[in-house]
């Protein structure tokens, strides 16, 4: 079913073994819109991201990226290649500079050529504030050094949207604030962004839409302003205000 | 000692190239049959992993010997044939490629995982992503075991001398049974093994320094 949306979810299930995890999730995201999920641990919203992109297939219901609709699509990787994901743990390519794992995707899946992909590697890398660490490797980075490079690795396939799955969770707190920086312009810029995290500050400063999951269901979703101030649901404004307390509205 | 080696050497060094050349063949080989039997193992579908883990429990449950009997003794009686050399290499391809492929297998899962799940997410397909990131590194680590494999092959490869394939142990058991100096013949079998294993590991540890990853 064509839509004139750049990704529509609907009716997503997911269950691991016996546990149903995803219980019938349906949204959408408009091109330039960022989306945050947040909830409770557990809830699958990384489950979510996952089946985007069929790193873990999805057991019912459809995601389309546009017209193509991905769950059912022959070429999975052309797919992912228009969808950027930044994880968790970074996965970084450790025997590769921070210019090696951006060109590996330019060169083997793009097939662009060696120079052109150095150029926009290091274009890519300047754009995240890490022109100077190109030929370091992921072990001389530090934590938020790599999930910048994890953020322009993605840039980089010039995707239709990123996917974002907890980009600070694994990040010493002093840390996050330099990848939050980096996401949010790329929010001003214009990028069509998917975030899972706890960070309120940047849920609330940026997101167009907050959605609040818990068990596998939609709880509420709307205008973050209004999540945090005047949600209808009481369960909603018991969340967002432990994880505010929990994680600061800061990314200094 | 010396006079043995000074009258004999040109046996002896013959015999040293078959060593050698038995073993590097032998391990670069194995490497390639360890490389698809390891992958198979652990990418496989059902029917291949359970094939992979077949040959791999009867080649490593079974003595290397028996394996090199077999092919050189068993199969002219199914009409193939083959000189000791081609039997000793085929037979230690075999055996090393199954102890290899097990290497392999450990440094592969170890850095498998969220690295080949980054690879599917740029749009690597599975198998672009197993040989652009998950080998490069996996053979990185494997190579101190690789050396330990290595340093057995050129000490296994004397088993060759029993089915006449004339390497350096062949060699010196011509020369001890000519001139009946056993000990000195022996001893200068056993010094030419001590330092060539010297002389492959430091060449391997150099090898190993230079593709480290900081």
């Amino acid at each position: 079913m064509p839509t004139k949306h750049l990704l529509k979810i609907e009716d997503l299930h997911h269950s691991f073994g016996e546990e149903e995890v995803l219980k019938g999730i349906s949204f959408s995201l408009d091109k330039g819109e960022t989306k945050v999920i947040v909830g409770p641990s557990g809830t699958g919203k990384s489950t979510i991201l996952n089946n985007i992109i069929r790193l873990v297939p999805p057991k019912k219901g459809k995601i389309y990226l546009e017209d193509t609709e991905i769950t059912s699509a022959k070429k999975i990787n052309e797919i992912r290649q228009q969808i950027g994901f930044v994880f968790q743990d970074f996965g970084l390519f450790n025997h590769l500079t921070a210019k090696g794992n951006i060109m590996i995707g330019l060169t083997k899946v793009k097939k662009m050529n060696k120079k052109e992909a150095e150029d926009l590697a290091l274009l890519e890398l300047d754009r995240v504030g890490l022109k100077e660490y190109a030929d370091s490797y992921p072990s001389q980075l530090s934590g938020g050094q790599k999930q910048r490079v994890g953020i322009a690795r993605a840039l980089a396939m010039q995707p239709k949207l990123i996917l974002f799955d907890e980009p600070t969770s694994s990040l010493d707190p002093e840390l996050t604030g330099e990848v939050l920086k980096v996401m949010r312009n790329l929010a001003e810029e214009g990028m069509t962004m998917l975030v899972v995290t706890h960070e309120m500050g940047f849920a609330r400063s940026v997101a167009d839409e907050l959605i609040f999951m818990e068990a596998g269901k939609i709880v509420e979703q709307g205008n973050p302003e209004k999540l945090f101030t005047d949600p209808d649901h009481q369960r909603t404004r018991e969340f967002l205000f432990q994880l505010t307390d929990l994680y600061g509205e800061g990314e200094n | 000692m010396l006079e043995i080696f000074m009258e004999y050497y040109p046996l002896f060094l013959s015999g040293l190239g078959v060593t050698v050349f038995v073993t590097l063949i032998s391990c670069s080989l194995g490497t390639v049959l360890g490389t698809f039997l390891a992958l198979g193992k652990i990418y496989g579908n059902k029917l291949v992993s359970a094939v992979v883990r077949t040959i791999i429990s009867i080649i490593r449950g079974t003595p290397l010997l028996v394996q090199l009997f077999i092919i050189y003794y068993g199969l002219p009686s199914w009409g193939i044939n083959m000189d000791p050399i081609t039997a000793a290499i085929i037979s230690f391809i075999i055996n090393s490629g199954v102890y290899q492929a097990e290497y392999l297998r450990g440094s592969i899962q170890s850095i498998s995982g969220s690295q080949l799940k980054a690879a599917q997410s740029i749009g690597m397909t599975k198998w672009q992503g197993i040989r652009h990131i998950v080998l490069p590194q996996a053979f990185r680590r494997v190579i101190p075991s690789w050396t330990n494999e290595f340093i057995y092959m050129i000490k296994y490869s004397s088993l060759a001398y029993v089915i006449g394939a004339r390497e350096l142990m062949t060699e010196g058991k011509l020369i001890a049974s000519r001139n009946y100096q056993f000990f000195d013949v022996y001893l200068v079998v056993a010094l030419i093994y001590l330092i060539v294993i010297i002389f492959f590991v430091a060449i391997f540890n150099r090898i190993e320094k230079k593709v480290t990853i900081p």
